[in-house]
């Protein structure tokens, strides 16, 4: 390995490392602040766990119950206790799920992966044509139409689309199912790839039309940059046809901030994810979190929340990551030649 | 517009009446209309060196845009260019750019910073083997190999003007156009890139030279083209440029060449009027010390007089 | 020769109309959505609640004449019912974005101008907020505060400030290199003084631009937290309420539950933000050169 390599190699494990560790203080700042304040919400936990069965429940079993949570330690204890079993792997348990938390989160999670993944892919690869085909074109009719249809999505509520397509698609044509993950009443080993595939298409489909609108708009307004730039002038100067700029200087000088943005995006695409989740009753990590937080399960919403934000983190890191590696700028940046 | 004598090869590069002017919206929407170019004329011939020369922000790279045709789409033009006796309209610019006509931009900026040197000095070649045209003006200005693997940034100021100008030198142009190519830059520098550029016109190419700095212009150029506020004041041989400037015509000429530190660094109150707001009349003639009533009327037409060109009513 | 006048090619659709520069269509269209906008408000402040009584012999009818957006399961018209939810999400919209964009400025011009200490607190917290998906935040923050009303603004307006304090502590930033404020420094006014008197007042037209093109998102989110539940009760019709009550009746065939007050929501949002953008292009021209 050449010492150059070496260097790189060695800078890139630092910056990871001081990342971390700032991912570290984030997260434990979030664990504090979450804890804090669902520990002021004015739902009951109690009543949360035993659910429907409230009336039934004796003021004894309520006190077992509050025990056994550990419901009655002062607030600190709770923090500290808590923490103490989240750095250990033990995320608690879902009231609603009855099931450890950790589980719950990533069974849930592979659904939404499945779901945020494909909508990530296709907002990306469309959202960057239509982003280009406008920029090239700026000013004329198809990017005025392309303008306008980025802009108008922008302001769609996610929710109303996924409805929309749901009653088109769903209801009226029957062409997918109306809801869920599989299809209801088979046995979960009997449920095909094809079932899964087919209750993906239409919160799939949300999510990219929409994710499409926000990565069209900002490759446009990059690419817009770039043809304004002096290197293109000079480009320009030197006789290459627009094509040979559009391709040689226009991609290149595009793709990077494209493809940082779009890890960057996963923030974006969680939110939309809970939304389309809820309308087609998707169970992946977002209806989850809502239901946590509808019914009071304290511990799948603070392990929601942890989870988010780790998702958010990895997702800038490998932003910064790429970005270091591959503009030359940042990559070889020590080595001005001396000589004049 | 008037060749001094006629004995002399045809121009290649003929300017007449050059105007730009741009819209632009300040706060509230409000337009301006801003006016960097008003009547240019200049004229170059093959193997010259001619220098275009006024103070920053007059307008000076916008002239070598208008030659190659890459100004702004909310640019107006008016005026005539010509080039090898036809008229230089706007297919043949597209035609000539790069091929015919060449440019030496300013700065590293113009250079696309993801891709590497030697790509982009490769990329201005038309004619021939790129590669080996490359290897031998890199070597010919004294840039090791390796240099063409390397980026921008990676590159001393030194190294960034060889670069720009092998583009030039590459592209085979019969008119080159180097933009303010020696920008507070060290003496050292400035002489070589001079140098280069004045090869170049030794090999029968027309090289136009716009600068601001009209000491270095004076050290190569053939003519010197004084600009005042975007129009053309005086077109002179540097020769004229001698003693206290007395064989120079126009006051701001004379006003210029007194400024220098070793001619006394004399100071002419005032400024370049701004942009939107220019004169009615002579451009220079809120600071002219020769100035009357006629001058705030109409602006002056170019005229010849003793071998060279100027635009005053008062010139003798 | 090339050249393209930018005002003389002004597209007029037709040739009948007089042909507007540029400045007369910022002001038309900032006048054009603010009537809207107004329209709604008024709409929904006006209509009296006898609209949305329930009228159990008028259930389930399909838009017409009489009821452009048809009506309910329980005969309510679900214009009425539409308009006076537009207006709710635009009140809370507006009293969330407002309080946001002071938090903001508070937080951007401190960071910019109290030192690198209170600069570094103010990045972190910004990260901090940023570090977590946005509806995450949402449903936190208003599953502590119980949901309803004060909740849904309260959430909304202690999330939507982290972008804004970036761009406003850029700013300010910027403008502290200026020479009017450097020489303030000299002179020996108090910092509080400079934020006060000099860097106000510049920031104030960005800020009143970045405020109305707060509301958009401020309104979206709003609707959003409302439809899953957490937000503004049952009892009120909020868009985000309508949309999540139609959910029930999709399979039942009454796409009009859906349709109308989803696009109703768009039209107001997005009329918002053209009349934020071109609010800011009088501001601000140089974004506006095109």
């Amino acid at each position: 390995m050449r010492p150059e390599e070496r260097v790189q190699i060695a800078a890139v494990l630092v910056f990871i490392a001081r990342k971390s560790f700032r991912l570290g203080t984030l997260l434990v700042a979030v664990c504090v602040l979450s804890f804090w304040l669902v520990s002021h919400s004015p739902i009951d936990p109690v009543n949360a766990y035993v659910g429907a069965d409230v009336m039934r429940v004796g003021p004894e079993q309520r006190a077992a119950i509050a025990a056994y949570w550990g419901l009655n330690d002062p607030p600190l204890q709770r923090l500290v206790n808590w923490g103490a079993a989240v750095l250990r792997g033990d995320w608690g348990t879902s009231m609603i799920f009855r099931q450890p938390v950790i589980d719950v989160i990533s069974e849930r999670f592979t659904a939404s992966l499945a779901l945020m993944g494909t909508a990530w892919v296709l907002s990306g690869v469309f959202g960057f044509a239509l982003g280009i085909i406008a920029g090239a074109r700026q000013g004329t009719w198809i990017d005025r139409c392309i303008k306008w249809y980025c802009l108008t999505l922008a302001s769609t509520p996610t929710f109303w689309l996924g409805l929309l397509l749901l009653i088109v698609f769903a209801v009226w044509l029957g062409w997918a199912p109306v809801g869920l993950g599989v299809p209801a009443g088979v046995l979960s080993d009997e449920v095909t790839f094809g079932d899964r595939i087919r209750h993906l298409v239409l919160p799939a489909a949300t999510l990219s039309i929409l994710g499409v609108a926000n990565v069209a708009l900002h490759t446009r307004q990059k690419l817009v940059d770039v043809l304004a730039s002096d290197y293109v002038l000079f480009a320009r100067a030197k006789g290459e046809s627009e094509f040979a700029i559009l391709w040689k200087h226009g991609l290149r000088n595009v793709a990077l901030p494209a493809v940082t943005l779009q890890f960057a995006s996963l923030s974006e695409l969680f939110g939309g994810s809970i939304l389309a989740e809820q309308v087609f009753a998707y169970p992946g990590l977002g209806q989850a979190t809502v239901q946590a937080g509808l019914r009071g399960d304290v511990p799948l919403l603070l392990g929601a929340v942890i989870f988010g934000a780790v998702f958010v983190f990895v997702g800038n890191l490998l932003a910064d990551i790429i970005y270091r590696f591959v503009d030359p700028r940042i990559r070889w940046g020590g080595g001005r030649y001396e000589q004049c | 517009m008037i060749a001094p004598e006629a004995s002399e090869p045809k121009p290649i590069l003929d300017v007449r009446d050059l105007s730009v002017s741009f819209e632009q919206y300040a706060r509230g929407l409000q337009k301006k209309t801003l006016r960097p170019i008003t009547s240019l004329s200049v004229t170059i011939r093959p193997g010259e060196v001619l220098a275009v020369v006024g103070s920053s922000g007059s307008g000076k790279s916008l002239l070598a845009h208008a030659i190659l045709g890459i100004l702004p789409s909310n640019a107006r033009v008016t005026g005539t260019l010509r080039h090898a006796n036809e008229n230089l309209t706007p297919e043949r610019q597209v035609a000539l750019r790069g091929s015919d006509i060449a440019l030496v931009p300013q700065s590293v900026g113009f250079l696309n910073p993801l891709m590497r040197v030697g790509a982009q000095v490769r990329s201005a070649a038309h004619n021939g083997n790129a590669a080996e045209a490359q290897r031998a003006i890199f070597a010919r200005y004294r840039l090791a190999p390796e240099v063409a693997g390397m980026y921008p940034f990676q590159l001393s100021g030194g190294m960034t003007r060889r670069v720009l100008v092998s583009t030039a030198m590459i592209s085979g142009a019969s008119l080159i156009i180097a933009d303010e190519p020696t920008p507070g830059m060290h003496s050292a520098v400035v002489e070589e890139t001079l140098g280069h550029l004045r090869e170049l016109a030794g090999e029968g190419r027309a090289v136009m030279l716009i600068t601001h700095d009209i000491e270095a212009a004076l050290t190569i150029a053939d003519r010197i083209a004084v600009l005042y506020a975007g129009t053309t004041v005086e077109i002179a041989s540097v020769a004229d440029f001698t003693g206290d400037g007395q064989s120079l015509r126009h006051p701001y000429s004379k006003a210029l060449w007194r400024a220098l530190p070793q001619n006394g660094f004399a100071v002419t109150p005032g400024a370049q009027p701004v942009l939107d707001e220019l004169p009615p009349g002579c451009l220079y003639e809120p600071r002219c010390p020769m100035s009357t009533p006629d001058c705030t009327g109409a602006r002056p037409e170019v005229r010849a007089l003793r071998g060279g060109v100027v635009r005053c009513f008062h010139a003798a | 020769m090339s050249s393209v006048d930018a005002v003389a090619v002004s597209h007029s659709r037709t040739g009948r109309l007089p042909r507007l520069n540029r400045r007369q269509r910022t002001l038309l269209v900032i006048v054009l959505s603010a009537a809207l906008l107004l329209s709604v408000v008024a709409g929904g402040l006006l209509l009296g609640n006898e609209m949305l009584t329930t009228n159990l012999d008028q259930r389930n009818l399909s838009p017409s004449l009489e009821h452009p957006f048809g009506t309910d399961w329980l005969g309510r018209d679900m214009l009425a019912r539409t308009l006076k939810g537009l207006t709710l999400s635009l009140v809370v919209g507006v009293l969330a974005s407002t309080v946001s964009v002071l938090i903001a400025l508070t937080l951007g011009m401190a960071a910019a101008t109290f030192g690198r200490a209170v600069d570094g607190a103010v990045t972190w917290l910004v990260d901090l907020f940023l570090s977590v998906p946005h509806l995450v935040v949402l449903i936190l923050i208003a599953f502590t505060l119980g949901g309803g009303t004060k909740g849904v603004i309260l959430a909304v307006a202690l999330t939507h400030w982290p972008s804004l304090t970036r761009v406003i502590r850029a700013e300010v930033l910027q403008l502290r290199t200026a020479e009017f404020v450097q020489v303030s420094r000299r002179l020996g006014r108090t910092r509080w003084w400079i934020a006060t008197r000099h860097l106000l007042p510049h920031l104030v037209p960005q800020i009143l631009v970045g405020l109305v093109l707060l509301f958009p998102h401020a309104i979206l989110h709003e609707a959003a937290i409302t439809f899953l539940g957490f937000g503004l009760s049952p009892q009120q019709p909020a868009v985000g309420v309508i949309l999540s009550e139609s959910m029930r009746h999709l399979s039942t065939g009454y796409w009009w539950l859906a349709l109308f007050p989803g696009l109703a929501l768009l039209v107001m949002v997005r009329a918002f933000d053209i009349l934020g953008d071109n609010l800011r292009s009088l501001v601000d021209p140089r974004i506006a050169h095109e």
